[in-house]
């Protein structure tokens, strides 16, 4: 190595710049297109969640009810049908739409179907209970309340987003 | 920085007389472009190495989107080139590196053949070298019919037929490719695809390793 004082460049050094520069240029030229096509996923604009038509307006009561939506989801090159549930009901001026699917563990609850609660979500897997607004009640298995879809009408009919945690 | 951390490993692991062995080696004149311009015919190994890395490389990246399989091979194929971010470049780079390491192969065996670089002692690594040939046929057979596409499809049903009329054994090398006696389909694409990306590359490496060692040992051929 030059010592410290000597500001000119060698004819060495000036090989090892320029080689190692040019070598790097063609590096970078071939793993760059690479790296970039391997990150696409996490670079992919989110599809900002469709929202979903899902029922009228006039259907909906002051008690949830079950209603099932389809839409269609793209994957890559396949494109699928996916169904979902959730549970809407109006509540004053308000609509809420909660998803079915539990906090716990992830089964499928459903409104009213346990005799004991009637007023309740229940989860027939693990006896998960939550309030009409979807608070989970404390002591039965669940740890937060259940996701609530984004929801919007437009011109009387119920849309819904994506479900997002409540907490 | 860098000097500090290559010093630091090397004060434990004394890596330099390593490195010093695979990368320092005196390159003679009469192979040096810098001292007579035609000996550039010198490069197309190291030319047929570097296409080889590029292959190996966008080959592995090209595999994180392709499905080997019948009923979706085409379609990924379709989607990598045409949706994915540089897709097209770095499929095309797979697809044109095929050519040109065979263009590449073929004249390093025309300047070894005309400098006489395969006489004794390097007759071993000639054979080497034709064995290496004869993989890079086999990857370049079994990549063709990937995309699945309809060309991919009929040049196996002709490179099939081409096995299956050698004597005696050609029904069965045309099975043991196809994975069946009749059908050119799921069984066959998988198996190339196999062949492909596992037992041909690892071959490949197998023999360049020993191609390079020999040549280490050995030392580049004197001049003309």
């Amino acid at each position: 190595m030059s010592d410290e004082q000597n500001h000119n460049v060698s004819r060495r050094q000036f090989l090892t710049y320029t080689l190692t520069g040019v070598g790097g240029f063609m590096a970078a030229g071939i793993i760059l297109p690479m790296a970039r096509f391997a990150i696409d996923p996490v670079l992919q604009a989110e599809t900002e969640g469709d929202m979903k038509a899902v029922t009228d307006v006039s259907e909906l009561t002051e008690n949830p009810q079950r209603f099932d939506f389809s839409y269609e989801q793209v994957d890559a090159w396949v494109t699928s049908e996916v169904t979902e549930t959730a549970f809407i009901y109006r509540s004053g001026e308000e609509i809420v739409a909660l998803s079915n699917t539990c906090t716990h563990l992830g089964c499928k609850v459903s409104w009213g179907s346990s005799s004991d609660h009637p007023n309740q979500f229940y989860c027939p897997c693990h006896g998960g209970r939550y309030e009409k607004d979807g608070t989970n009640i404390e002591g039965t298995p669940p740890t937060e309340p259940l996701h609530r879809y984004v929801v919007e009408v437009r011109e009387g009919t119920v849309y819904v987003g994506k479900a997002e945690p409540q907490v | 920085m860098l000097q500090r951390v290559y010093d630091w490993v090397d004060e434990r692991l004394d890596i330099t007389p390593m490195w010093r062995d695979i990368a320092d080696h005196e390159v003679p004149e009469h192979v040096n472009p810098a001292h007579h311009f035609s000996a550039f015919v010198y490069c197309f190994g190291g030319l047929t190495f570097f296409i080889t890395v590029i292959q190996i490389l966008s080959g592995m990246f090209l595999t994180m989107y392709y499905v080997p399989d019948i009923v979706n091979a085409h379609e990924s194929v379709k989607y990598l080139q045409g949706d994915v971010a540089f897709g097209t470049i770095v499929r095309g780079m797979h697809h044109w590196g095929a050519s040109l390491v065979i263009v590449m192969i073929f004249l390093h065996t025309l300047r070894v053949f005309f400098t006489g670089a395969y006489k004794k002692p390097r007759e071993l690594n000639w054979v080497v070298g034709v064995l290496i040939f004869f993989v890079m046929l086999g990857l370049g057979f079994t990549g063709y019919l990937l995309p699945w596409d309809m060309k991919a499809y009929f040049a196996t049903v002709v490179g099939l037929q081409i096995a299956e009329s050698v004597p005696l054994v050609g029904t069965l090398t045309k099975t043991l490719l196809a994975g069946d006696p009749e059908i050119i389909g799921a069984q066959t694409l998988t198996r190339f695809f196999a062949i492909h990306v596992f037992f041909l590359p690892g071959a490949l490496l197998g023999l360049l390793a020993a191609h390079f060692i020999m040549i280490r040992k050995q030392g580049i051929s004197g001049p003309l």
